[in-house]
């Protein structure tokens, strides 16, 4: 630190009140050293925005354009009243997986604050959203702006045509679905404008003539020949609901079929967000921290601006015990941040417990080992290969066994030899949607018969489903139009049917 | 390879319409809960919007998750007394003993209602609803657009009438001063030099004469910039803007005899506050004319109105009458949409109340928007009543109603101003 300190510059002023000028100075010294420090980043679109405009951004799930929607103003009020009274503070910033990455500044921020908030996101998280596996396979930062604008123009085009009660009541039945709309592990195809314009009316053609198929009623005889291998459909069971859905319910209409495409779009982007939150928010906080410790070293910034930053930084990564009344669970960037401060450490400064546990990267190059974890994991992997006993010891990690069978609760490991492993195994498990999320299947539609959709619950530690189950189920069964079944299949083995929703809407529609 | 935007000056209300489609989902426990608040309270709280409160049930968007049971294994923090394999009791109410406690907490039973608040005009919105003053539309149809010609500074072109002269000659000095300027600095050196030279040479010096040559040039061009030139005049401009004519003047008509107690004057103030709230959603400038009377009528202020405390008999008509005078002098202009309110007990002196009904018929209703008398009492209607319900199938533009108590003000007021079909 102090043989940098040599080459003193004059610092930057760091007043309280930020200008545009104040901005782009921070900037380009922010970028000088980001770049020596390799970082690769899309182009970045700083925009400055208000309080108010930062709810709206807030409210419409963080993108620049979204359709319109009840709940996006239910989640504005949310927002609204807790900023109102101070239950709670806004992101000083959001950043947008896109090309150029856009990040929001708010306003209100002091000049300390939106220079920490640009290499928190214009570096920290736009580097990661160009660099790591998930993002560059389930999003296309190129074309996201363009197909949330698409999206909302075709869904107000459907208002004007079909009624916004119509697509409303759509929307709700597809939220309900949103987060079993993903294929987790299928590769989506890339979005692009010009192929989803062009291309629209073609497969909305095409499905409908291809679900019209299925349910065509076929001569005698030839049902006959058929009804001696009893055809399965699916073949095979359906993980991704909303797809399902959309290529084969029979009774939507080819615009409904769009926007249930729409709607799973949207949620697939968020996909990678879900599973990446420690390694990302991490991320982001190591850089900002490091970028700007780094000006600091270099005399660029003056020591009141580091007490401020400090403070914000210190905030940020306060990660609470088990046994304090704000305890939210783990802190994402304090866990996030002290593992790729960690990795560094392991790189630079290997102990022995390190040079045992990591021998691949104990005393390797900092930068390459960075790079290589930020490109290839995700959370649930990132932890299982890279916590270390230190963080544990440091964190004092240790892990409960809550098993309804039994009166009392278990502690199944601690931050000691022997538990390291077992901690870091269900830490790891923790951040892993498949098993957070239930394990939900499309499992069989009655194809000569009622025409039922069943819907499986492969369960698993018996983990029930919560109360909603049935509420969506309904949604379910507004999409299919017919019967939805949802049953629950045992690890022993049993199938148990949970709820049922009788529907036809044809008989609905006449009455 | 940065871009720096200002947003912030970007439309507001990005959600704006997010909002309004969260209030049409809703409306129907919106309503309700306008309709409370404007039974509960003080009608002065109209400009403070309201909070509603909706069972968090209804706006529940279900998705599949996990609930609560099986087997969970969770990592904590801060571990400061285990040790692997220890026995702990389930903590009470599920805090801290950490599975999928996120989750299972969205059906616990202790479930708030989600409340937020209308803004004022939201809270109008709702409250004014399906409302529509009588004979609105009609006043606007046949409203012709008027126009009064208003100063907007001065433009380079326009008729010889508007010509400014102050502004042209001002605008001509500064050209010519400006045109001639370079020449002004020569001439002013060119007779320097003369007068230098004048002191050892004589007058006739050859470089004396070219130097008055040059002079004389000089003098020539200078003269030769146009005193005034087209392009200094200036017009007056003048443009027409159109005049507003939607303003209202409401006549608020009070009883503050001795038989209007406190408890009646309230519940006249409410119907006031409520039919100028009103007219202030549909007019842009409304004036309000405060009338009291008991034996004699009197135009007053807005505190005297409410506040003062007088007693004694009553005279309706006087007030009718005082009415009838200020209308004719200040508001017949054809610019005006008037509107009058009587609140009263009906408690008049027996002769005077047929007098009334011939005021209001032959000189008041043919000239207001509409006028509204309310009855507040307890019991009976009264002789005024009487004589006024004789009004209601000749005139369309006269309403009434009998109020009883402060409940029945919201009602009452919907059933007066109720949109009516054309």
């Amino acid at each position: 630190m102090s043989a940098k300190r040599q080459k003193r510059k004059q610092p930057l002023p760091a007043p309280g009140e930020w200008t545009f000028e104040l901005i782009e100075a921070y900037h380009a010294e922010i970028d000088r050293v980001a770049r020596e420090y390799g970082l690769d980043t899309y182009p970045n679109q700083i925009e400055l925005i208000t309080s108010e405009q930062m709810m709206d951004a807030y409210s419409s799930v963080g993108m620049p354009v979204n359709y319109h929607h009840w709940s996006f103003g239910k989640s504005f009020l949310q927002t609204e009243k807790g900023y109102r009274r101070g239950q709670m503070g806004l992101a000083y910033e959001i950043v947008i997986n896109s090309n150029p990455c856009i990040a929001y500044l708010m306003e209100e921020n002091t000049m300390t604050m939106q220079a920490l908030v640009i290499a928190h996101a214009a570096y920290g998280h736009n580097s990661f959203f160009k660099g790591n596996y998930l993002f560059r396979q389930w999003t296309n930062a190129d074309a996201i702006v363009d197909y949330l604008l698409f999206a909302r123009n075709y869904l107000s085009e459907c208002e004007e045509r079909y009624g916004e009660e119509e697509v409303e009541l759509l929307l709700d039945s597809c939220h309900a679905l949103m987060n079993v709309g993903v294929d987790r592990y299928k590769r989506p195809a890339k979005l692009s404008l010009t192929k989803e314009l062009t291309r629209q009316r073609e497969r909305a053609e095409y499905l409908q003539s291809q679900v019209n198929d299925l349910w065509r009623t076929l001569p005698a005889q030839q049902i006959k020949a058929q009804t001696v291998e009893a055809r399965r459909f699916p073949p095979e069971p359906q993980e991704n609901l909303l797809y399902f859905i959309e290529k084969n319910a029979p009774l939507l209409e080819p615009w409904q079929r769009e926007v249930v495409r729409i709607v799973r779009k949207v949620g697939q982007y968020f996909f990678p967000q879900r599973q990446t939150q420690v390694m990302n928010e991490g991320w982001a906080t190591y850089w900002h921290y490091t970028l700007i410790n780094t000006l600091y070293d270099e005399g660029l910034l003056t020591d009141s601006f580091m007490m401020e930053f400090l403070h914000s930084h210190t905030n940020v990564v306060y990660q609470p015990g088990y046994n304090e009344p704000w305890y939210r669970g783990l802190n994402p960037y304090a866990l996030g941040f002290a593992m790729w401060q960690d990795i560094r450490r392991i790189c630079a400064h290997p102990t022995d417990e390190d040079r045992y546990w990591f021998p691949d990267i104990a005393g390797s190059d900092w930068r390459e080992t960075f790079d290589f974890a930020m490109r290839n994991f995700k959370d649930e992997s990132f932890i299982a290969q890279f916590l270390s006993p230190k963080i544990m010891r440091d964190f004092r990690l240790f892990a409960i066994l809550d098993d309804d069978h039994d009166a009392k609760l278990k502690v199944s490991a601690i931050h000691d030899e022997a538990g390291y492993r077992k901690v870091r195994e269900i830490l790891s498990d923790n951040y892993n949607l498949g098993s957070r999320e239930p394990n939900l299947q499309v499992w069989n539609v009655d194809l000569r018969g009622d025409r039922s959709l069943t819907l499986r619950h492969q369960a698993y530690l018996r983990r029930p489903l919560n109360g909603d189950a049935d509420e969506v189920i309904k949604h379910v069964a507004r999409l299919w139009g017919f019967a939805v079944k949802m049953e629950v299949a045992h690890e022993d083995g049993r199938i148990e049917v949970l709820h049922e929703c009788h529907q036809d809407r044809r008989k609905t529609d006449k009455n | 390879m940065v871009r720096i935007i200002d947003r912030r000056f970007d439309s507001k209300n990005k959600s704006a319409v997010n909002r309004q489609r969260f209030m049409r989902r809703f409306k129907g426990q919106i309503r309700e809960a306008v309709a409370d608040a404007i039974a509960g309270r003080s009608i002065k709280d109209l400009d403070n919007g309201e909070s509603v409160s909706i069972p968090s049930k209804d706006l529940s968007e279900p998705q599949f998750h996990h609930g609560r049971g099986g087997i969970w294994e969770t990592v904590f923090t801060g571990n400061d007394q285990f040790s692997s394999g220890d026995q702990i009791n389930r903590p009470q109410g599920g805090s801290g003993s950490g599975s999928g406690k996120g989750k299972a907490s969205k059906d616990g039973e202790g479930e708030d209602d989600f409340v937020f608040n209308l803004s004022r005009e939201e809270f109008l919105d709702v409250f004014f609803d399906d409302l529509a003053l009588p004979n609105l539309v009609k006043t606007q149809l046949a409203r012709i657009q008027e126009y009064k010609s208003q100063r907007a500074g001065f433009t380079n072109d326009g008729t010889p009438a508007n010509i400014n002269v102050v502004r042209s000659l001002r605008g001509a000095l500064g050209r010519r001063l400006a045109l001639a300027s370079p020449y002004q600095g020569r001439l002013r050196e060119l007779q320097k030099q003369i007068e230098d030279l004048l002191k050892c040479l004589p007058e006739d010096d050859p470089e004396i004469v070219r130097l008055k040559d040059e002079i004389g040039i000089l003098r020539a061009k200078i003269e030769a910039i146009p005193f005034i030139d087209s392009f200094d005049l200036r017009y007056n401009n003048r443009i027409k803007i159109p005049k507003p004519t939607t303003q209202a003047v409401m006549f608020c008509i009070m009883d503050v005899s001795g038989s209007m107690d406190e408890e009646k004057k309230a519940t006249a103030k409410r119907f006031f506050m409520l039919l100028y709230l009103f007219l202030t959603r549909t007019y842009e400038h409304i004036e309000v004319v405060f009338i009291r009377h008991h034996t004699v009528a009197k135009e007053v202020n807005e505190e005297d109105f409410f506040h003062s405390r007088e007693s004694g008999g009553t005279v309706v008509s006087s007030a009718i009458e005082l009415m009838k005078d200020i209308l004719h002098q200040r508001y017949l202009n054809g610019a005006w949409n008037v509107y009058g309110a009587q609140a009263s007990d009906g408690d008049n002196w027996e002769n005077d109340s047929p007098h009334c009904r011939e005021l209001l018929s032959e000189s008041i209703l043919p000239f207001v928007q509409y006028f509204a008398y309310i009855e507040i009492t307890p019991g009976e209607p009264q002789n005024l009543w009487r004589e006024y319900e004789k009004l209601v199938g000749a005139h369309a533009n006269f309403a009434m109603q009998h109020i009883e108590g402060l409940p029945d003000i919201y009602p009452v007021f919907r059933e007066l101003f109720k949109k009516k079909l054309a």
